[in-house]
């Protein structure tokens, strides 16, 4: 209650903000599940102490080759009594690759190409078997060894945690409100005002600012904390980039709850819109993992545009103006004016 | 932009809306006068809620006019919007909000209008201002809804049933506040189902059945029109077989019923004019066909007398 009459716009946005921070599900489902996540893939993917290579040698392999292995650095090496032992121990994936007596006094590697450990273990074996043979390295090697930050499991994933927040809460906050407000007829009260139809839309979109803030600084902020990941861009750029994502993810949340009736309803289509993108959009794992035939779409994709940007502006430092950041933002740009235009048309005020 | 008080506040002609094979509305005429509080009376179904809907422009109609102060909303929607003071019969509003800020989000629609504390103390929410809409009452929840539709001070207020489901006492609560607000001279157009209701706080009703207006005038008129001064209620002993037609015939016509005697609650009513002579008369004919009487009571006619007589049913189960 108050003695000035704000105007609508404002007052619509802070029934927005209101609505959110009264009810502490919402809170823990943008803010907190975000972090549990990040917290967990990170330590789960965490770069450890390179560990020692599990192989398995059988006992028939002469003493000399044994002995080699045995002081071998990176290898453990566990004895195997005959062909059926070795068989199981490769079957249960207990140990890389079985050494076996091979012809000419020589040995038999046993592996599975396509496992990588595997042909790792297998040069180390090798080189280990033919330096206790007497091979001499001709040329003169030293290790020099780097651990660079940005090239981590946790540097791809924490951009793409981010852009998959931004579309998170954009499309679940939109749409349960919406579907809220239409169920309980209050859309329909609020349209027997003078109300601005385009001013409550936009409200949502301006109420998805203010939690912009606290969102991407949490993430961006823990990512720096826990994990050291850096942010090589500006910030500028940085926020620049998650507000447009914002606002696209709040367009296209406008225009999945602009007809739905029940919350089931907006559940589904909310799901069937984000599931693709959960997948082709590159969070988890690289999207150049997918066929080319396929990669212009992926690429047209919002949360990959978003995924993308952030990426190039966190871990590589790229510029407002350098190539992968404007283009993903024409194309997140053209995702939030389509849904939010057509939204406006189709919504269902009753 | 004032209506003069000359022409109608509210004019329907020949409004028609049907939902698929449903006839909501079947060619239906109003004439709301500035200032008076109009009620459109009828049971549920009866297609008054399309109706309000139609004139508050919420619903287009197949067929029609209707002209709301003067403007019809295909014109002036928008004008009409900053006029017209709404309450809708099923909304819920947001629960998480305050009675405060509830009503500064409705008052931030209209250009001009109340000041928010004004129609908090006209409404009696004082002590709930800062209360969650959530933890309202029916009968609070109901003045809330009331005070957003008078946020933007209209010169005319559309209430759909504003008392359906409320207690008595709720309901009391709000008739006092209609009352109040046509004090203020301002035009109210209300619907109900409540015979009560629309006799205590309407001006002129129109009686609403199967989409038509089937009376309007006012309850006074209305009730006089029945021609009867009592309605006489008598019951017989349990066990008794039914009346017979020709029975209730004789009982009628000794009795001098202006209108037909109808079965209702376990018994009979019976209009009549001159209660002196009808109730001897009648206590002497029920005797002539030895018939035990259990029960004997009148009571003044009402609006729900008027509805049975136009329909030959009741108000309440029609």
């Amino acid at each position: 209650m108050r003695d000035r009459v704000r105007p609508a716009i404002v007052e619509l946005t802070l029934v927005r903000l209101r609505e959110f921070v009264r009810e502490p599900e919402a809170m823990f489902w943008v803010f907190g599940f975000p972090l549990l996540l990040a917290l967990g893939l990170g330590i789960a993917f965490r770069n450890r102490a390179p560990e020692s290579v599990r192989i398995g040698v059988l006992e028939s392999v002469p003493a000399a080759i044994m002995a080699s292995l045995d002081s071998a650095e990176g290898l453990a090496v566990e004895r195997l009594a005959d062909d059926s032992a070795a068989r199981q121990a490769l079957r249960t994936a207990g140990v890389a690759l079985v050494v076996a007596p091979g012809p000419a006094r020589g040995v038999e590697y046993r592996f599975d190409p396509s496992r990588e450990d595997a042909r790792s273990a297998r040069l180390l074996v090798d080189d280990a078997v033919q330096r206790g043979a007497g091979r001499v390295s001709p040329l003169a090697v030293r290790e020099g060894i780097v651990r660079e930050r940005g090239a981590r499991y946790i540097d791809f994933f924490i951009p793409g945690l981010l852009a998959l927040n931004l579309m998170g809460s954009g499309v679940w906050s939109i749409g349960f409100a919406v579907v809220t407000a239409r169920k309980q007829k209050l859309l329909k009260r609020l349209v027997a005002t003078p109300m601005s139809r385009a001013e409550y839309l936009s409200s949502f979109l301006l109420s998805r600012l203010f939690f912009l803030v606290i969102e991407v600084g949490v993430l961006v902020g823990f990512g720096a904390l826990v994990f050291d990941v850096p942010v090589r861009g500006s910030l500028g750029t940085l926020a620049l980039v998650c507000l447009v994502a914002a606002l696209t993810f709040s367009a296209i949340g406008l225009l999945v709850s602009s007809r739905a009736r029940t919350v089931e309803a907006v559940s589904g289509l909310a799901n069937f819109v984000m599931l693709p993108m959960w997948i082709f959009s590159g969070v988890f794992f690289s999207s150049a993992n997918f066929p080319d035939a396929i990669q212009p779409l992926i690429q047209a994709l919002p949360l990959t545009a978003t995924a993308d940007a952030l990426r190039a502006v966190m871990l590589r430092g790229a510029a407002l103006g350098s190539a992968p950041v404007w283009t993903e933002l024409v194309i997140l740009l053209g995702w939030l004016v389509v849904p939010f235009v057509v939204a406006l048309r189709i919504f269902r005020w009753r | 932009m004032h209506a003069t008080d000359r022409s109608p506040a509210l004019l329907v002609r020949g409004l028609e809306k049907r939902y698929g094979d449903v006839v909501a509305v079947a060619g239906l005429d109003l004439e709301v006068h500035p200032g008076e509080c109009f009620g459109l009376l009828g049971p549920n179904g009866a297609g008054k809620t399309t109706t309000i809907e139609i004139c508050e422009g919420l619903t287009a109609p197949d067929a029609g006019d209707v002209v709301v102060l003067g403007h019809r909303w295909s014109e002036a929607g928008r004008e009409l919007r900053e006029r017209l003071g709404i309450q809708l019969q099923e909304t819920q509003l947001a629960e998480k909000l305050t009675v405060g800020e509830t009503l500064d989000l409705f008052r931030s629609f209209y250009r001009r209008g109340r000041d928010v504390r004004s129609v908090i103390a006209l409404v009696r929410l004082e002590e709930k201002v800062k209360a969650r809409v959530g933890t309202l009452s029916g009968g609070q929840k109901q003045r809330l809804a009331l005070g957003c539709a008078l946020v933007g001070d209209p010169d005319l207020v559309f209430l759909d049933e504003p008392t359906t489901g409320l207690d008595p006492q709720a309901r009391r609560q709000v008739w006092d506040l209609v009352e109040e607000l046509k004090a203020t001279g301002r035009t109210i157009v209300l619907t109900t189902h409540y015979m009560e209701e629309a006799e205590r706080l309407c001006e002129r009703i129109a009686i609403v059945d199967h989409g038509r207006v089937i009376a309007l005038d006012t309850p006074r008129r209305l009730v006089a029109g029945l021609g009867a001064d009592q309605i006489v209620f008598f019951s017989l002993t349990e066990g008794t077989p039914p009346l017979p037609p020709e029975t209730v015939v004789a009982i009628e016509r000794a009795a001098g019923a202006t209108h037909a005697a109808r079965p209702t609650d376990g018994g009979w009513e019976l209009p009549v004019r001159a209660t002196h002579e009808a109730i001897p008369a009648l206590l002497a004919e029920l005797d002539r066909h030895a018939l035990p009487l259990a029960e004997l009571r009148t009571h003044l006619p009402t609006l729900e007398d008027v509805f049975v007589s136009l329909t030959g049913r009741a108000l309440r189960d029609a």
